[in-house]
């Protein structure tokens, strides 16, 4: 066991797959950086830490530095992927989805279905994301809405770095094409990671606290917030259920619905906006298969229908918070009927 | 080149199947036999069997919406092929595909493509597999899809990464019903894809022979480690951008003019019968043979089993 920071475990777990599959490249923006410049390659080592050395260990022909070009990024790992090769992408900020969609949506997701089941495509598109950074509108976004949203993709959104571990094995080893999301604000969050190997199968929630009173749903940094929120309400005597729902496709069903069932009362804490979300999604879900169970509405804490702003006052207002999550947990327990 | 009788033969076979399956489906949908979106392929046939007569399985291409003709050239089943694109279960991809995105990758196909311009990207990721296997691989793209910044990053990244991709413009002088000299603001596709830092070179894209040449040179260059390169093949489309195409964007007697001049097949037949390589009773041969082969695979279409609703989710995971 050894205590490492989320960005650590990355770049210690594509090394570790590197060594063990001789076939698994990578490529991205500067994840070598300093190629063509006086400098000299490894100049960089990807701007956010997490390829430092791979070049230098493993080659140019498998850790692939990259031009600015998203949508030949995706289809050059998507090329290899389809004939043999397994393939990480690196896509520096999420945000940048919009230049490669076709890629992923129309290419990736989809040929495995279009060329009736004949083709695997194991690529771990890896995405940055997330707001708190002022970053500003077109660098502050979060994704895990759309990619979701698109049958033939697997989404990731690891929150500890232990669970960095096992879900980023899981997603290189894994056949089908994975969007493995990375909160920029938790790359320094450090934890205890066991030394062995192992992969977190998809679709299992990881229950953060225990609590009769209310399930809390969250993913990727909303769940530090919702952790925070649960330790206030438990002083006062409120206990909440915390979920981390770890992978959003596929999801992990039966742990919403048997806490919503023991609750009776759903919190849903998304960094995306509030429509056509998670949050409106995991409403949906538990309207149509927990409704019975339920003694308030269902309350959503997210950003209002507004982009990302860039002002520190903005972005705060923006996001949600301990203290928002702990007002909706509030209306929730004080919900009477009629 | 001299190319054996055999391999004549062969070329040949792969360009009259290309035509006979397209005019049969040209036929067929008239009759409403078949759904959806079709974009035939008739008229380019040299470009495909050129390319793809020097291909192995660990060779790659990848394709367009005008994709049956790199499909049979490449080696797909050409029966699972008219299955598919009347939405059987036994075709070649389930029904899940049609006409606009056929693929067999065990054949080294890596799919028709509906989105114009998407290939080229793909192309470059086969491209660094088949740089570890001392391959090729090929990106079939037209005149539409040379405007794409898809396939100015995958040039681009084909160039710095120094890749065996060869990118095949099939210039057919319309992107979908708007002229090459209109919507390619270049001098040509050739001179833009040198500008981009690669060889890039002219072929008569009705002339077999012209294609074949070519490509063996550029294989060669390409497998010799020296990077990607680019050919541009001025052919003919000689049916409109999809079925049901009104094609009044032609000039007056254009249509007949390419087919009675600009022919690939009766141009091959005319060169390797003056040349003595191949008799008429050789070709009216395969002729005929290419033509049962075509009534057997609508035939078996017609007869195929259909998809049932328990196959609509089916093979969009390997596992979920």
């Amino acid at each position: 066991m050894a205590t490492k920071m989320i960005r650590d475990v990355i770049r210690d777990t594509i090394d570790t797959e590197m060594a063990r599959d001789d076939s698994l490249i990578m490529l991205g923006e500067d994840i070598v950086g300093g190629n063509g410049a006086a400098g000299g390659p490894e100049a960089i080592g990807g701007i956010w830490g997490t390829s430092g050395g791979l070049w230098a260990k493993y080659g140019p022909d498998r850790v692939i530095d990259t031009p600015i070009s998203e949508s030949a990024i995706i289809g050059a790992a998507a090329g290899a992927a389809l004939t043999g090769k397994r393939a990480i992408a690196e896509i520096m900020f999420a945000d940048f989805i919009g230049v490669c969609m076709d890629q992923i949506w129309n290419q990736v997701a989809k040929f495995r279905y279009m060329f009736g089941g004949k083709s695997r495509c194991p690529i771990t598109i890896r995405m940055p994301y997330g707001a708190g950074f002022n970053a500003a509108p077109q660098h502050s976004q979060v994704i895990h809405q759309f990619v979701t949203a698109m049958p033939g993709l697997k989404v990731v959104m690891p929150t500890t770095p232990a669970d960095t571990k096992g879900l980023l094995a899981q997603s290189i080893r894994d056949d089908d094409p994975v969007i493995f999301l990375e909160h920029k604000a938790l790359y320094g969050v450090k934890g205890e990671v066991p030394d062995e190997d192992y992969v977190i199968p998809f679709g299992n929630a990881r229950q953060v606290t225990q609590g009769d009173d209310i399930t809390i749903l969250a993913t990727g940094m909303m769940v530090g917030l919702a952790e925070k929120a649960a330790a206030d309400l438990a002083q006062d005597g409120i206990g909440c259920d915390l979920l981390d729902l770890r992978t959003t496709s596929p999801l992990d069903e039966e742990a919403i619905l048997d806490s919503v069932e023991q609750t009776g009362r759903l919190l849903i804490v998304d960094e995306a906006p509030p429509r056509c979300s998670l949050a409106t999604d995991l409403s949906a879900l538990v309207a149509q298969k927990a409704f019975a169970s339920l003694k308030a509405p269902i309350q959503m804490v997210t950003p209002p229908h507004s982009p990302v702003p860039f002002a520190r006052e903005l972005e705060s207002a923006y996001l949600p918070s301990p203290d928002k999550i702990v007002a909706a947990a509030t209306r929730l327990m004080s919900y009477r009927k009629g | 080149m001299q190319l054996s009788r055999e391999a004549l033969l062969k070329a040949y076979r792969q360009m009259k199947t290309i035509r006979m399956f397209e005019e049969r489906l040209h036929d067929e949908i008239a009759l409403g036999e078949i759904a959806g979106f079709t974009h035939l392929y008739a008229g380019q046939e040299a470009c495909a069997v050129g390319v793809c007569e020097h291909l192995g399985p660990r060779d790659y291409i990848i394709s367009t919406h005008r994709g049956h003709g790199h499909c049979i050239a490449k080696g797909c089943d050409v029966i699972g092929m008219m299955k598919e694109i009347y939405g059987s279960l036994e075709g070649l991809c389930k029904g899940k595909s049609g006409s606009m995105h056929i693929a067999d990758v065990d054949v080294g196909m890596l799919g028709a493509n509906g989105i114009v311009g998407a290939g080229a990207p793909i192309a470059v990721g086969a491209g660094i597999t088949a740089k570890s296997n001392g391959t090729v691989s090929i990106c079939f793209s037209g005149d539409g899809a040379c405007n794409q910044g898809t396939t100015f990053e995958a040039m681009n990244m084909a160039v710095v990464l120094k890749l065996p991709v060869i990118f095949v413009f099939e210039n057919n002088h319309y992107s979908e019903h708007t002229g090459e000299a209109y919507a390619v603001g270049a001098e040509s596709m050739t001179t833009r894809a040198a500008a981009f830092g690669m060889k890039a070179i002219k072929a008569d894209g009705i002339d077999f022979f012209s294609v074949y040449d070519a490509m063996r040179e550029l294989i060669d260059y390409c497998t010799a480690g020296n990077g990607p390169a680019s050919i541009e093949l001025d052919c003919e489309r000689f049916y409109g951008h999809f079925e049901g195409d009104p094609q009044r964007y032609r000039g007056k007697g254009e249509l007949d003019r390419i087919r009675e001049e600009r022919d690939a097949i009766r141009t091959f037949r005319k060169k390797v019968t003056d040349a003595r390589l191949l008799e008429d009773t050789d070709l009216d041969r395969v002729d005929a043979e290419v033509t049962a082969l075509i009534d057997e695979a609508v035939a078996a279409s017609k007869a195929a089993r259909r998809p049932t609703a328990a196959d609509v989710t089916e093979d969009v995971y390997i596992s979920y």
